[in-house]
């Protein structure tokens, strides 16, 4: 097996070089991006996302929760993240290992940093606050779950209804009308394989990469940036991730729409 | 919450007879790097089933030198229910069901074929509305026949329950809830042998009886619609994807 990634590792590489990728994409292209709103009507909002062969199933809830003693006056927002066994040969059971904590974390800190959702107003009293769940749970893995489940997570929570709160208590069977959102938060992941950059990595692109980069954005600012893999980028290079970043936003922030 | 009368004027809260089926779709082979899969909704039950196998046993403690070891995961994702979010981790009555599920394909599977390895079944709900194990074993069956593991035969299974003093086939939310009685069962349709069978509340002999009769009977209409999604996969022309 080690044999086999080395070998492709190679191949992907002299491809690269040549400024061709193995599916026939340039650089900087996504690949098929399909959303579908609200797949799970028993969770408040929800979304399923195709990005090529990656499918990523995000389900928001809410529920009452308590207040974090730093943020008495503010809502909690959690996200997790799965990587389900059945989406790829190489996901195993068990609790959440570290892929899927940095997943979870880093769709997280788009989200939260953002402040597309007003935690302020899931306040209820001293004790309780509303507390909002988000879940990434990944069925099908080729690839960039990063941007899938950013997308995803996105769709998700703009499709979701606020629970009616009464007395302290939460009335599923009632609406409050849409969680309010002030800005979409879209992800992009680049790999780097020696000089060369990727937009959206397939699995194998990412076998073969020395590092990736995430930058999620809004229109007006980047919100979270996180690197990955023993891979080193140049100042020049991460400022210019930073402006494809931004105009491959506004392709993401039109299929939210 | 007060009990709500469950069967109006002969008909069941959903509009359903007692011996109806709520709507059942079933898809084969939809998703890509799984070796078989399938995507089953049941009523507003919406469960994925991927298996992986046969493939190395790891651990090799728990390798059979003369089978294959066939275990199956049941797991419910924290945001399928219309009740709070659930919380992380197996709890007692995944293990549970994972463990009677694993059972039900020990039989039908020819494992001695496949000594030294395992055949993994990974089951996800994604939202559930009653009747969660009875649509996964579906699934199970399915997505282990798409990943072309030899079996003696295609497994499918339905509950029966009592609700206001009567059998219901295919019991809801509802009458699982509010009900007399819940008796899900497992079935090889061809000899007609029951797999898996568990029962809460309370039946008389003769209850058992014919709930099992309208099992039996059920089965061969879900069977059937398991062979035709099956079928689907060698007409399909698209690549596998999820439509929920």
């Amino acid at each position: 097996m080690e044999i086999l990634d080395e070998l492709s590792r190679d191949a992907l590489r002299r491809l690269i070089a040549t400024g061709r990728r193995a599916d026939g994409r340039d650089m900087y292209s996504y690949r098929d991006i399909g959303i579908q709103k609200n797949p799970v009507p028993n969770a408040e909002g929800s979304a399923l996302v195709s990005l090529g062969k990656t499918q990523i199933l995000v389900g928001v809830k809410f529920d009452i929760a308590k207040p974090f003693a730093d943020k008495p006056d503010e809502g909690v927002l959690s996200t997790g993240a799965e990587l389900v066994p059945l989406a790829s040969g190489t996901f195993e059971t068990g609790p959440p290992r570290e892929e899927a904590i940095e997943l979870a974390r880093v769709v997280d800190r788009g989200i939260r940093s953002s402040n597309t959702i007003d935690l302020k107003s899931f306040y209820i009293d001293k004790e309780k606050v509303l507390g909002i769940y988000v879940d990434i749970w990944v069925l099908d893995f080729d690839g960039n779950f990063f941007d899938a489940a950013g997308l995803a997570a996105m769709a998700a929570l703009k499709s979701a209804r606020m629970p009616k709160v009464e007395d302290g208590k939460i009335i599923r069977s009632e609406s409050a009308g849409k969680l309010k959102l002030t800005s979409d938060v879209v992800t992009c992941t680049f790999a780097k394989a020696d000089t060369s950059f990727l937009l959206d990595p397939s699995f194998d692109e990412e076998k073969g990469m020395d590092g990736r980069i995430t930058i999620a954005t809004t229109p007006e600012h980047v919100c979270a940036i996180q690197k990955g893999g023993w891979g080193a980028f140049t100042q020049k290079d991460i400022m210019s991730l930073v402006d494809i970043s931004f105009a491959k936003g506004k392709e993401l922030r039109s299929l939210l729409q | 919450m007060e009990k709500p009368q469950l069967i109006i004027d002969g008909k069941r809260l959903d509009g359903r007879e007692m011996e109806d089926l709520r709507p059942v779709k079933i898809t084969a082979h939809v998703l890509n790097d799984a070796n078989g899969s399938a995507y089953v909704e049941w009523g507003k039950n919406k469960i994925l089933a991927g298996v992986y196998g046969p493939r190395e046993c790891i651990p090799r403690h728990d390798q059979s030198l003369i089978r294959a070891v066939v275990r199956a995961r049941y797991n419910m994702a924290p945001f399928c229910s219309l009740e709070e979010h659930g919380r992380s981790g197996p709890s007692r009555r995944s293990v549970e069901l994972s463990k009677v599920i694993s059972e039900v394909f020990e039989n039908v599977i020819i494992s001695e074929a496949y000594p030294k390895t395992q055949i993994q079944i990974f089951i996800e709900v994604l939202q559930s509305d009653g009747g969660t194990r009875c649509a996964a074993v579906t699934a199970a069956a399915v997505a282990l026949a798409d990943a072309g593991i030899p079996m003696r035969d295609l497994v499918c299974a339905v509950a029966v329950g009592k609700a206001d003093g009567q059998l219901v086939l295919d019991c809801s939310k509802e009458e699982d809830n509010y009900g007399e009685s819940d008796m899900p069962v497992a079935i090889a349709p061809r000899n007609g042998e029951i797999l898996l069978f568990q029962m809460d509340g309370l039946l008389t002999r003769d209850e058992i009886d014919t709930g099992l009769t309208m099992v039996q009977r059920a089965a061969e209409k879900i069977s059937a619609m398991q062979a035709a999604a099956l079928q689907q996969v060698y007409e399909r022309k698209t690549a596998p994807k999820l439509e929920m």
